[in-house]
């Protein structure tokens, strides 16, 4: 592989192009995030304080966790599994499969949504049989969880397979030679090798999981202080001319968000240093 | 092997089905009227006209970008490169009003415009703007990585050819970087086709000028007209899928070109 040093830019065309590059990112990217600050704190930080710890607040933020808790291990677990079933087995089948997962990452967030209610909606497939029992999907915290569970499904899986390909089976081989059990196999040799990626894949998760907008916005309902997630209660406040809270409210997601960044960032330049140590030996 | 698909089966397969099951169900008249229904024409138009600005403007813009980070040095590179995910990184809501804040006329960028007596917020600009947020990440992620790789000393053997630094691009890297930036455009456009929470802020949403295609499908919704919602939905997914697909066969073509002329 080409090693390639990063110089200095020369000449006039090349300070344009980075004067553009520069001016772009600035103005398109890092503005909206720093009027997210401004605009909260634009009434002091007392006002922010009462803004952040309202009922309403408090009660999406704590629906934003159950979110969280709910769909992050169902997904560091399924992740896994489908990744080991598409790395370690050949099936007829396997493209459809890859499709299957990589499908929710080509659907509008909208999209996302209405399939559960076309499901489970009072006029879905399974909406009268829920009436006569007395079940809500849509419109309830279950829907707001499918809906998550949908949108956040390929994370973990994509993170992984490429992992696992590029491991191999030989130490897995090896350890089913010795008799070790699948179960034993997948703890002790497996896992711990790819811990780093269920790491990054489950934080990819969560994040889409705690701020996703579209599709939750479709089978919520935005019954206050029973259905409204975090990001939904950004664009209850925002409706409501509430700007200050809105934004206050948005800080919550934005350092959450920054804080995946970081971590993210972090973890890149880990294996990036792990990558140098073993390509040095090797 | 079992829990991957009884999973796959119930949180994809089978939602899936129930859209398509939904279409065939309904009588043939709905069909139609859903989907020449003109508020949803019009939608599907803007949606895809604005998407397709902001998609070739994002492809220049992402190029220039992800050049940058790949071949200079200069102070605040990683923190240029670490801005980049924040479309990523935010929720749509959240860049929602924090574009629609800055772009109103009251706004630090819409003030600029109103001496001009062009408005951002609320117009088809407001849309694209939003548009070239979510959209510029994909370009410049995908491009990136192909840009750090490409051998120097063909560059090197184009200068002592006597190219110009001009021609050395325009023949030589450009061609090696086109496939990237095709895919990472077309994952801009196919991504701003569905885009809902950053748009509906600065939209403005008054039908048959600022409606978006996936404000219909929660407008039918909100009727409880399953029918119609299913429709656009179905729209819009024929929409990226029939883009993805076309984008695919041109990239086929390009590279096989690029070899044969090797």
């Amino acid at each position: 592989m080409a090693h390639r040093t990063r110089e200095r830019p020369r000449g006039p065309v090349a300070w344009a192009v980075l004067g553009v590059s520069v001016v772009t990112v600035a103005a398109l990217l890092l503005l909206p995030l720093v009027v997210v600050f401004v605009e909260a704190f634009r009434e002091g930080p007392a006002r922010w304080v009462s803004a952040v710890s309202s009922p309403d607040t408090v009660s999406a933020l704590k629906l934003t966790g159950l979110v969280l808790a709910l769909v992050v291990p169902f997904h560091l677990v399924f992740g896994v599994a489908a990744a080991w079933l598409l790395t370690r087995y050949d099936f007829p089948g396997k493209g459809i499969v890859l499709t299957l997962v990589d499908l929710p990452f080509a659907v509008s967030p909208v999209v996302s949504g209405l399939l559960f209610v076309l499901l489970f909606g009072a006029r879905g497939f399974f909406g009268p049989w829920l009436i006569d029992h007395g079940i809500r999907i849509v419109y309830a915290v279950p829907g707001i969880v499918l809906a998550t569970l949908f949108v956040t499904l390929p994370f973990v899986t994509r993170e992984l397979v490429p992992l696992l390909d590029a491991q191999g089976r030989e130490e897995e081989e090896a350890a089913a030679s010795l008799g070790a059990g699948a179960m034993h196999i997948l703890f002790r040799v497996t896992l711990p090798r790819i811990k780093w990626g269920v790491l990054y894949g489950g934080v990819l998760c969560a994040a889409r999981a705690a701020g996703e907008f579209g599709a939750v916005s479709v089978v919520s309902g935005q019954l206050r202080g029973e259905t409204v997630t975090l990001p939904l209660h950004v664009e209850v406040r925002y409706d409501e001319y509430a700007f200050v809270d809105a934004f206050a409210v948005a800080t919550l997601l934005a350092f959450s968000g920054l804080a995946t960044l970081g971590f993210k960032a972090w973890l890149e330049e880990r294996a990036r240093r792990a990558m140098r140590t073993t390509g040095e030996s090797g | 092997m079992a829990v991957t698909s009884v999973v796959l089966l119930t949180l994809v397969a089978v939602p899936l089905s129930a859209l398509v099951l939904t279409v065939l169900r309904a009588s043939s008249d709905a069909i139609v009227r859903a989907a020449t229904d003109p508020r949803t024409l019009a939608a599907c138009a803007l949606s895809f006209g604005a998407s397709a600005a902001a998609a070739f403007l994002c492809a220049p813009l992402g190029l220039a970008v992800a050049w940058s980070l790949a071949r200079w040095d200069f102070p605040g590179r990683r923190v240029l490169d670490a801005l980049i995910d924040i479309p990523f990184a935010l929720p749509t809501s959240v860049s929602g009003i924090a574009l629609t804040a800055l772009c109103a006329p009251t706004g630090w960028v819409g003030a600029c415009f109103v001496p001009l007596g062009i408005d951002l917020a609320f117009t088809r600009v407001g849309i694209v703007i939003a548009l070239l947020f979510t959209g510029l990440p994909f370009v410049v992620r995908t491009v990136q990585p192909v840009i750090e790789d490409l051998p120097r000393d063909v560059e090197e053997a184009a200068a002592s050819l006597g190219a110009s630094p001009a021609q050395a691009f325009r023949r030589v890297l450009l061609p090696s970087v086109l496939p990237a930036l095709m895919t990472g455009t077309t994952l801009a456009f196919a991504r701003s086709l569905g885009e809902y929470g950053s748009v509906v802020f600065i939209a403005g949403n008054m039908p048959m000028r600022t409606e978006v295609a996936p404000l219909r499908v929660l407008a039918h919704l909100e009727n409880y007209d399953y029918v119609s919602a299913a429709v656009v939905a179905v729209e819009m997914l024929v929409a990226s899928a029939g883009l993805l697909l076309a984008v695919n066969l041109v990239q086929r073509r390009l590279v096989h070109r690029g070899t044969s002329n090797a």
